[in-house]
């Protein structure tokens, strides 16, 4: 089995590569990458003239809901979302109804994934047992089972007992603790970021500093204990110096943020009249808080760009504000969004954005993935740049609609996933 | 003056000075209605008005009622004892069970911000905001407005200091851009832990004590302390409160001479007011409450679209 990618840019950051190259696979791998490859006999073609290659991205931070809640989404729809929005795979946060603390869990999503081929699935283990934030979850039994990072997202790691615990323990199996970085006492009735916009709708506020302060302790913790600490969804302009500061001391921390983060402001939720598909956590926040993440993307403080797509009922939406669920989807909008938003005005490059959103997630999640180079499994996303895209939630392949960016027009959008050489139909 | 276009009556941060005035005009033809003998114009005869009260509710809910009856509207109330939220019903059912009935006007009251939008965008009859969280209750800004102008004549230029809980207070945020869009300037004041952030983004200056919120004021109007939302360590105690917040007859002196006294009501005496302040010569508190009755029969009548030679 033999195929020839063919006439295509190759954005490649981790073989320095940005130009015309053709690509051959053999066996699901990539066999050769040239400027120029005859065609071998028996070979298919694909001719991507048109598109660029990139290596296989991936969100490392979506919520499938299943098992528990496939009324939200299942592995087999949020997987075809994904395929559809141009990843190759995703990585799962635990917060399933059972919670993901255990091996059957966490091979049971893998197993569904493998069932659809649509793109590979990653599940984050909890943490804690239940999430509950008590007792640390049975980490070796699911790193057998397939888990490639800990977290209790949708939830913080209250207990500094629990995190220390978490980044000790997790450095037997080399895992990243990522934290969903949340002081819940702070702000405990808010649900939308706390300052003019949340003066004016009278509606209670979430602090930036609830965010900072867990970060601010996660760092000292790590300082003390190692590991590796990722800061899930990061949204305020201090986060991301106390991120940039533990850097510049050499600390393992690493962070992600969102596009919704990068490109909206909490006064989208006055000017959209309360949308309740403006409603996440992190709650969308001010314009300084937003300018600073572009600052760090830029800067390279912002390691990774990941989704947090959230899957919620239209009935679970359409209630007031105050009482719907947080959280948005965003699978099927994140590729344009950056390449329309971040790379078209030069903000980024198309290679800042593969390491953005495939090298590095790769690394932090310890999996297979991120690079072409001779010799790597063939998984990869085909981005056509030019192509106008205006975002249709009633045309997503996932099963939710809760998106703020409905009717946006973009330039620039997915173009196919191979999977291990083998062209995926979303 | 042009005439009223809007189906709802939302917030005052979406209303222009034009339209405020012609409320508060109106507002003065209906007070008349008031003081006859037989209290009734047939204004609304004929149309259904629901009162929606999700949050309990004495005054808010008889004014509006009042001012119904006195337009010969036929009036239904729901409260949320009766309501279907008991029965596990959602707002938007709710609402659509409602527009089924083919109502003219819904007066609604909720605990929660947004909610008299997402009933308007959702059904054809009229949507009176009666308070929404702490987010408006426009017809009692406009009522406060009524008031201020019948002892002041205007309200540009005027000098007007806002005292209490404005973090939670629905009351002050209305009051806030009606009171600037109108041209007077606004001080609020009040603890530290009762100032929302952001608050001097409003167009009002910010002043933690009450001497310096009523210095040279035209206008006082103090906030009810919301007791029930005091279990957060807010405030220390309601004597502490007093002690540094509540307006007394020596603090009064800081404001201007001839000063006017507001409160929204239902009032603490003795915590945010002391009684003989409350009950003196500048109270203007019962006056409030008069006009109430005229300001939403102006909304009423506004809202339910019925030309004026008709009235």
């Amino acid at each position: 089995m033999r195929l020839l990618i063919q006439g295509g840019r190759l954005v490649d950051p981790s073989q320095k590569r940005d130009g015309r190259f053709d690509l051959l696979i053999e066996d699901g791998r990539v066999k050769k990458v040239a400027e120029s490859i005859a065609l071998p006999r028996g070979a298919e073609v694909l001719d991507v003239s048109d598109l660029v290659v990139v290596p296989g991205l991936i969100d490392m931070h979506v919520h499938l809901r299943e098992p528990g809640q496939e009324y939200k989404e299942t592995v087999e729809t949020g997987t075809r979302a994904a395929a559809a929005g141009g990843f190759t795979a995703v990585a799962c946060m635990p917060n399933t109804d059972p919670v993901n603390d255990n091996r059957s869990v966490s091979e049971r999503i893998i197993g569904e994934a493998e069932k659809y081929g649509l793109a590979r699935v990653y599940p984050i283990g909890a943490v804690s047992k239940g999430q509950r934030g008590e007792e640390l979850a049975e980490v070796g039994d699911m790193v057998a089972g397939g888990v490639v990072g800990l977290s209790d997202d949708g939830f913080p790691v209250g207990s500094s007992e629990l995190m220390r615990r978490a980044l000790e323990y997790s450095r037997h199996f080399d895992l990243a603790v990522i934290q969903h970085a949340e002081d819940l006492t702070l702000g405990p009735d808010g649900v939308m970021h706390e300052g003019e916009y949340s003066t004016r709708l009278g509606l209670p506020g979430l602090p930036g500093a609830a965010e900072d302060i867990m970060v601010a302790r996660d760092i000292v913790l790590q300082q003390d204990c190692g590991g590796r600490y990722h800061v899930a969804h990061l949204s305020t302009e201090r986060s991301l110096e106390l991120v940039r500061q533990a850097k510049t001391r050499g600390q393992s921390v690493t962070c992600e943020v969102t596009p919704h983060h990068l490109l909206l402001t909490d006064e989208e939720i006055l000017s959209s009249n309360l949308s309740t598909d403006t409603k996440m956590k992190p709650p969308l926040r001010s314009e300084q808080d937003r300018r600073a993440l572009l600052d760090g993307l830029v800067d390279g403080t912002v390691d990774v760009i990941a989704s947090d797509h959230a899957p919620h009922h239209a009935d679970e939406k359409d209630v007031e504000f105050s009482l719907a669920p947080f959280g948005i989807v965003g699978l099927e909008t994140t590729v344009s969004l950056c390449l329309d938003r971040l790379v078209r005005p030069g903000l980024i490059s198309l290679a800042r954005l593969v390491e953005l959103l495939s090298a590095t997630p790769a690394r932090i999640l310890g999996v297979d993935g991120g690079s072409l180079a001779e010799g790597s499994r063939a998984d990869v996303s085909l981005l056509a740049l030019d192509r106008q895209v205006t975002v249709n939630p009633r045309k997503f392949r996932g099963k939710s609609r809760n998106t703020p960016f409905g009717g946006w027009k973009l330039r620039g959008r997915p173009a196919g996933t191979l999977l291990a050489g083998r062209r995926v139909e979303p | 003056m042009s005439g009223w276009r809007r189906k709802d009556l939302l917030t005052i941060a979406d209303l222009s000075s034009d339209e405020i005035e012609l409320i508060l005009e109106t507002a003065e033809s209906f007070r008349e209605v008031s003081r006859r003998p037989v209290k009734k114009v047939p204004t609304l005869r004929g149309k259904t008005v629901v009162n929606l009260f999700f949050e309990p509710s004495t005054r808010t809910r008889s004014s509006f009622e009042i001012a119904e009856k006195r337009l010969s509207a036929d009036t239904i109330n729901f409260s949320a004892g009766s309501s279907g939220l008991v029965k596990g019903e959602g707002l938007v059912d709710t609402a659509l069970n409602l527009q089924a009935m083919n109502p003219d006007l819904i007066v609604i009251r909720h605990a929660h911000p947004g909610v008299p939008q997402l009933l308007a965008g959702r059904i054809a009859a009229g949507v009176i905001n009666a308070g929404d969280g702490a987010h408006e209750h426009p017809t009692q800004a406009l009522l406060d407005a009524l008031t201020i102008r019948q002892h002041k004549k205007r309200i540009e230029g005027l000098k007007i200091g806002i005292v209490g809980d404005i973090e939670h207070s629905r009351v002050v945020r209305s009051n806030i851009h009606l009171l600037t869009k109108m041209g007077a300037s606004v001080t609020v004041g009040g603890p530290r832990t009762m100032m929302p952030a952001g608050l001097g983004k409003m167009g009002v200056v910010v002043a933690h004590d009450l001497e310096a919120a009523i210095d040279g004021a035209d206008v006082i109007m103090m906030l009810r302390v919301q007791m029930e939302r005091q279990s957060r360590a807010r405030f220390p105690s309601v004597r502490e409160y007093f002690n540094l917040f509540g307006l007394t007859r020596e603090r009064l002196k800081a404001a201007k001479r001839g000063a006017i006294i507001l409160h929204p009501g239902p009032m603490n005496r003795g915590v945010e007011i002391a009684s003989d302040v409350a009950d003196g010569p500048y109270s203007v508190i019962l006056e409030q409450v008069a006009n109430g009755v005229a300001v939403r029969m102006a909304v009423l009548y506004l809202l339910s679209g019925v030309r004026a030679e008709e009235a």
